[in-house]
């Protein structure tokens, strides 16, 4: 006698799944899929009918099928969101120009605007020229840096509230692990929210936060949805990599370790004493975006960058080095100033625009849009 | 000796490690070496029956371009690789003991690359 999907008792199993070790067949494993992804969302009450939410699109598989599902979501039950797809090019010949004819054809599949903010455009600077710069030692400090500025920047200009992005649960889980580790308590208490949010920046959540890498692959390769697989040319996180290893070594002896461990993560209740050392917000003086210092990571790294010393938003030794060498030069290239677009601006004194400097409530960096 | 054809599909990315080739068509032996080598071998060799396991084997000596160890670890896929048979997750046929039939497409999908 056949198997039988353990969910409807009817048709062959195609499937078994990693969460539940349930065998299921695959008009009930799309059905599951997306109703988890709805259950997720409607729990966390993460959107509000009206709301405008960018979908963080790279063009691999997490972001496809995210675009895919919150597409399908919002039609299925009238979430009332207005959605965009937000891409960022760092500027890597030979992967991101790829990948982004990808979120392209995406684009025309789900009739969804779609805006490409690039590092050039921003910074003055393509990964490939940091590359050239720096060497392929911090340039992924750089990237990490530059694309959760250019994200929000993005999603500013689009005057979107919320940045929704491909997360899944193994990403989620090895990032728990990355953060006990090494010791960061501080990330380890807010690394499994499924939505974060300062007072200030845009709104980002991961509507994936529950949802298997494995079955995010499956969805794809069943449904047939067409995404871009190659690894970023500027080798990857070495330490991520190691913690992915594991986690995979772990899944495959007990396939709910992914789930126990971001549970495990969620029940860590940080104390006062660990959070206290986050430093007080402030505003950068120079690009107005969110930073811990006078300057934000972004600009530092900039300034490293033009004036010729890498290091400088790398380590304490280089920012003190690039102190030393004297005042910023006049006509350096500074990021275009960003306008929180908020109702509350947390700290009115330090927001103050910098004399001279044209402010503008989006920022009037040039971007390709590319209308829906 | 008789042969099964089958179809082995790569996605995902792995098609990198395969010359960037997504599909191959083969044709391999009905019986083979219980201890996957997948050399000529001898009257005396130990056989089995073709199963998935072997198809690993053969696939890294005969297909495999480069970095071996993205695609295999400890005798099977490396961790975060999924088989399909028949569009069926292999873990519901008995992973790399699972006996290939003509006509049988197995699909390698790597979930190993960036989101």
């Amino acid at each position: 006698m056949p198997r039988l999907c353990a969910l409807c008792s009817a048709q062959r199993p195609i499937l078994k799944r990693p969460k539940t070790g349930q065998q299921i067949c695959k008009t009930c494993f799309f059905h599951v899929f997306e109703t988890e992804v709805h259950n997720t969302i409607t729990e966390a009450k993460l959107f509000q009918p009206g709301d405008r939410v960018a979908i963080g699109a790279s063009g691999g598989k997490d972001s496809t099928v995210l675009a895919h599902v919150m597409k399908m979501l919002n039609d299925r039950y009238n979430y009332g969101l207005e959605l965009f797809l937000l891409s960022i090019d760092e500027g890597i010949t030979g992967y991101r120009d790829d990948s982004l004819e990808t979120v392209k054809q995406n684009q025309k599949e789900y009739d969804l605007p779609l805006k490409i903010l690039s590092y050039n455009e921003l910074y003055g600077w393509t990964m490939d020229s940091i590359v050239e710069a720096v060497g392929r030692k911090n340039n992924c400090t750089f990237c990490g840096v530059f694309r959760r500025q250019a994200l929000d920047r993005g999603a500013a200009m689009l005057g979107v509230d919320h940045i929704v992005t491909g997360h899944n649960a193994d990403d989620v889980a090895e990032t728990v692990l990355m953060n006990i580790m090494r010791g960061d308590i501080a990330r380890l208490g807010r690394c499994t929210a499924i939505c974060t949010q300062g007072e200030d920046t845009i709104k980002r959540s991961k509507p994936f936060k529950y949802t298997y890498e494995k079955e995010i692959v499956m969805y794809a390769y069943f449904k047939r949805l067409t995404y871009f697989s190659t690894e970023c040319i500027y080798s990857p996180d070495a330490y991520r990599g190691h913690a992915r290893s594991f986690l995979k070594l772990l899944e495959a002896a007990r396939p709910s370790a992914i789930i126990d461990i971001i549970h495990s993560g969620e029940a860590c209740e940080v104390g006062e004493e660990a959070t206290k050392e986050l430093k007080e917000r402030k505003i950068c003086k120079r690009c107005g975006y969110i930073a811990s210092n006078d300057l934000c990571k972004a600009c530092t790294l900039l300034e490293g960058l033009e004036r010729g010393m890498a290091n400088a938003g790398i380590t304490d030794r280089g920012r003190k080095q690039l102190e030393a060498s004297g005042p910023t030069p006049d006509g350096l290239r500074t990021i275009p100033f960003f306008q929180m677009n908020t109702d509350t601006p947390l700290d009115s004194a330090s927001s103050t625009p910098i004399p001279g400097q044209t402010v503008d409530a989006r920022i009037p960096a040039v971007v390709h849009v590319t209308a829906g | 000796m008789s042969e099964i054809s089958l179809k082995v599909e790569f996605g995902g990315g792995l098609e990198l490690l395969f010359s960037n080739q997504k599909s191959h068509q083969l044709s391999l032996p009905t019986r083979v070496a219980s201890d996957d080598s997948t050399s000529p071998f001898g009257k005396e060799q130990e056989t089995k029956a073709l199963d998935i396991t072997y198809l690993i084997h053969w696939l890294r000596d005969h297909r495999l371009k480069e970095r071996v160890e993205l695609f295999m670890e400890n005798d099977t896929v490396r961790p975060g690789i999924l088989v399909l048979v028949n569009d069926t997750d292999w873990e519901l046929e008995g992973e790399g003991q699972y006996e290939i039939k003509d006509g049988d497409e197995i699909v390698f999908i790597s979930t190993l690359h960036g989101g």
